[in-house]
């Protein structure tokens, strides 16, 4: 008995040792450089699926040129800051990535991407080649671009042509009054019927509104690297957003819990609401969910009119995807040359025809799928009344705390309570102190 | 025990066995096992235990501890280990409570007490009802216990997401029931934002949990003797004696370990809350593990987020200590 079980008990001392070794070896080839690039593209499609199906040729035509394989990965949105976060922490990322615009200063602030330099952009053909509107996204002023535009996107006011014509709105709201007067027509409870769709527990979504309305009214999120999140031009921008629900009337106050573009995108496709304030990637979506593409128009964002005292003409922020290349690549050649197939002309009529976005390169708009009322309006946005978030270190920050403020306080307006200017202007005081304090 | 004391003897002479009468089999059995003495075994066949353990709790806990002394932020975050040391800095704005941040995470703590209480309350009533009533023997038992289990055996996210698409405004099935079926609300209320969204938090949250109370309860129950249900039966004592006088007092070292349990899960919940609610909860139902997450995933300040974690996890302490020790005091009484 004795031995036996002695035997048995060193036998699994064995096994437990070597399982134990085992686990710890197992990290030690995983850092090797393999051939291939990792590659993290952000959701543009329908679905994490659509993505994957319609980069991969595009991989393959890739790696027949030049030899080089690209191992995909579709990161949904939700994830895709918090992966490329913990790749910074960690050092162990992907090659390329896509990321958020809206975060290239944040970003650049970690140091953990190639800065695209003069020499580096002329991997890719140089400034010269992009959008001037599209470059003003990658990074903070006077300092190399963290990554380089990839896919372009601006907001529009989309509109349902059949409701306007019931209503009798002969054309699209061109300023701020008109807009909501037609919002109100289009509001028909008794039909269930609304004038706007929002989303309104979206914090990315109410921090950019807070921007664009904000910049109506004059405010300046930031002096410098100093937020003034509270300042009564910002109260006036968000309220501006805040009473469409609030005083007006005119959204469904169910809204306030929708945390993306799904239900708005199929309560306006559906004829539920008449207008959307959405960025042109929707144009996808609204076909894919039944609606025809003449069944509706696009509109400039409207701005207020007359504008108050320091505002600007503003209907969007710089919107859309950048490409970037880690610091830490192991073949920072191999993934410049990637990131140059991804903007070359013909990638770019290829993928943003698909997105629904629009080319960052000047060549890529002889294609015709680039021209027509829709595109030129988006277009017209990003060319004339388009200005970038602010591109400071906190602009994350920004986001979160200001979207979470909005989103609170719309939330308190669908519920019943009352919402005034000082309302916005506490839940935006406390945003700020927020973001004083660290938080 | 009787093995271990004549190995120990055995260690002792381990230099004069080779040479001893023994059958040269027998030598070759036993010789491996005298180079270690015995006493060492144990630990030794705990060492990769030890390993692991250490790699998946002790480090990162420490790595934790040492975040929260750090300035992490956008800024030092690729370069963590050099980020700038800044002592208890973090903890000094956390517990500030004139700060929006320390009131803010006050606000979160008392949420997620209030929360917690309410989740071990309810599980634990809810728990013991049916397994009581389950208790004794009747055709279809085990269907019901299965059916009862059914919520916790679900994946956490799958379950919860189809809570969030029941407590929609306008298109959930909770409204449809309450508002067009039984016509209690001429509003249709939300469950998703504002006020009620801590009752969807709460409700959502038992019904993924109690049937771990009443798995745990059921099994404690099993071992009570029948004969003291038939003597409370025979002085006369109706269902509820039975219970207040039997079951309870024979229950006693399960709760304890039950109550501990549920109390650690519920304060801790991440998963529930953060399924049902998306990135930005609430501020009605953001319980401190979203506080936690929010402030460092969000706002890229990791060294914030880690002191909250910290001092979240020196309050759990606290309690299970204080916990453990009213128990054990009780119990010498």
């Amino acid at each position: 008995m004795g031995p036996r079980r002695g035997v048995a008990a060193w036998t699994a001392a064995g096994v437990a040792v070597a399982l134990g070794l085992a686990g710890c070896g197992g990290s030690e080839d995983s850092g090797a450089a393999g051939a291939a690039l990792t590659y993290w593209a952000s959701n543009q499609g329908t679905s994490l699926d659509h993505d994957r199906q319609v980069l991969t040729p595009e991989l393959e035509k890739f790696e027949q040129r030049t030899g080089i394989s690209v191992e995909l990965e579709v990161i949904p949105w939700t994830d895709l800051q918090n992966r490329v976060l913990a790749a910074t922490a960690s050092g162990e990322g992907p090659d390329v990535v896509n990321i958020g615009n809206t975060w290239s200063a944040s970003l650049q602030a970690t140091g953990a991407f190639l800065p695209f330099d003069e020499q580096t952009i002329g991997r890719v053909g140089g400034e010269d080649r992009f959008l001037a509107s599209t470059l003003t996204s990658t990074g903070a002023e006077g300092r190399p671009p963290v990554a380089v535009p990839l896919y372009g996107l601006a907001y529009g006011l989309f509109y349902n042509k059949r409701l306007f014509a019931e209503a009798g709105i002969a054309q699209a709201p061109r300023t701020w009054a008109e807009f909501v007067d037609a919002a109100k027509k289009l509001t028909v409870p008794e039909k269930r019927q609304w004038g706007l769709g929002i989303m309104g527990a979206s914090y990315t979504e109410n921090a950019h509104f807070a921007f664009i309305f904000g910049r109506q009214n004059g405010a300046r999120p930031f002096e410098g690297d100093e937020p003034r999140l509270d300042s009564p031009q910002m109260v006036d921008g968000v309220s501006q957003y805040v009473d469409l629900l609030s005083t007006h009337r005119v959204v469904n106050p169910s809204d306030a819990e929708y945390v993306n573009d799904t239900q708005v995108v199929k309560d306006f496709a559906a004829g539920r609401t008449a207008m959307i304030m959405i960025q042109n990637y929707a144009t996808a979506a609204i076909r894919s969910n039944g609606m025809a593409d003449d069944a509706y128009g696009v509109a400039p964002i409207p701005v207020l009119d007359p504008l108050p005292p320091g505002g600007k003409k503003i209907s969007s922020h710089v919107a859309g995807i950048n490409v970037g290349v880690f610091a830490n690549s192991d073949d920072t050649e191999g993934a410049l040359e990637f990131v140059d197939f991804l903007t070359s002309t013909e990638e770019q009529k290829i993928l943003n025809g698909t997105w629904g976005s629009l080319p960052v390169v000047r060549e890529a708009y002889d294609d015709p799928r680039f021209r027509g009322p829709l595109i030129d309006v988006f277009q017209q946005v990003l060319a004339e009344s388009a200005e970038t978030m602010p591109m400071v270190p906190a602009e994350a920050q920004f986001e979160t705390l200001v979207g979470t403020a909005v989103k609170d306080v719309l939330a308190d307006a669908a519920s019943g309570e009352t919402v005034d200017e000082q309302v916005v202007e506490d839940a935006l005081a406390a945003a700020d102190q927020r973001m004083r304090a660290g938080g | 025990m009787s093995t271990t004391t004549p190995s120990r003897r055995g260690g002792g002479q381990a230099g004069a066995a080779p040479t001893g009468p023994l059958p040269p089999s027998a030598a070759g059995e036993r010789a491996p096992r005298r180079r270690v003495p015995r006493t060492w075994f144990p630990h030794l066949i705990l060492l990769p235990a030890l390993l692991v353990e250490l790699l998946v709790h002790v480090v990162p806990v420490l790595v934790g501890v040492f975040t929260s002394l750090l300035q992490l932020d956008q800024f030092s975050l690729r370069d963590w280990s050099a980020a700038p040391f800044v002592g208890f800095g973090n903890y000094a704005v956390v517990i500030d409570l004139s700060s929006p941040v320390g009131a803010d995470l006050l606000r979160s703590f008392g949420t997620t007490a209030l929360y917690s209480a309410l989740v071990v309350g309810l599980c634990w009533v809810i728990g013991l009802a049916a397994a009581v009533a389950l208790h004794p023997p009747f055709p279809g038992r085990g269907l019901l216990r299965t059916l009862f289990l059914v919520p916790f055996a679900l994946p956490a996210f799958a379950s919860v997401i189809t809570w969030n698409f029941m407590l929609q405004r306008d298109t959930g099935l909770v409204n449809s029931l309450v508002v067009d079926v039984l016509g209690l609300t001429g509003e249709r209320p939300f469950w998703l934002v504002g006020e009620n969204s801590f009752a969807s938090l709460v409700v959502v949250s038992v019904w993924r949990t109690w049937p771990f109370a009443f798995l745990t309860l059921t099994a404690g129950m099993q071992s009570i003797p029948a004969e003291l249900y038939e003597a409370a039966n025979v002085d006369g004592a109706g269902p509820w004696w039975r219970l207040r006088m039997v079951t309870l007092p024979m229950l006693r070292p399960v709760n304890a370990v039950l109550v501990l349990v549920l109390f650690l899960w519920s304060f801790n919940d991440f998963t529930t809350p953060f399924t049902l609610f998306g990135q930005a909860a609430p501020a009605e139902a953001e319980v401190i593990s979203l506080h936690v997450y929010n402030s460092s995933f969000q706002t890229w300040n990791f060294g914030l987020g880690s002191a909250m974690s910290v001092l979240l996890v020196l309050f759990l302490l606290a309690v299970s200590l204080a916990y453990t020790g009213f128990l054990r005091w009780r119990r010498d009484e």
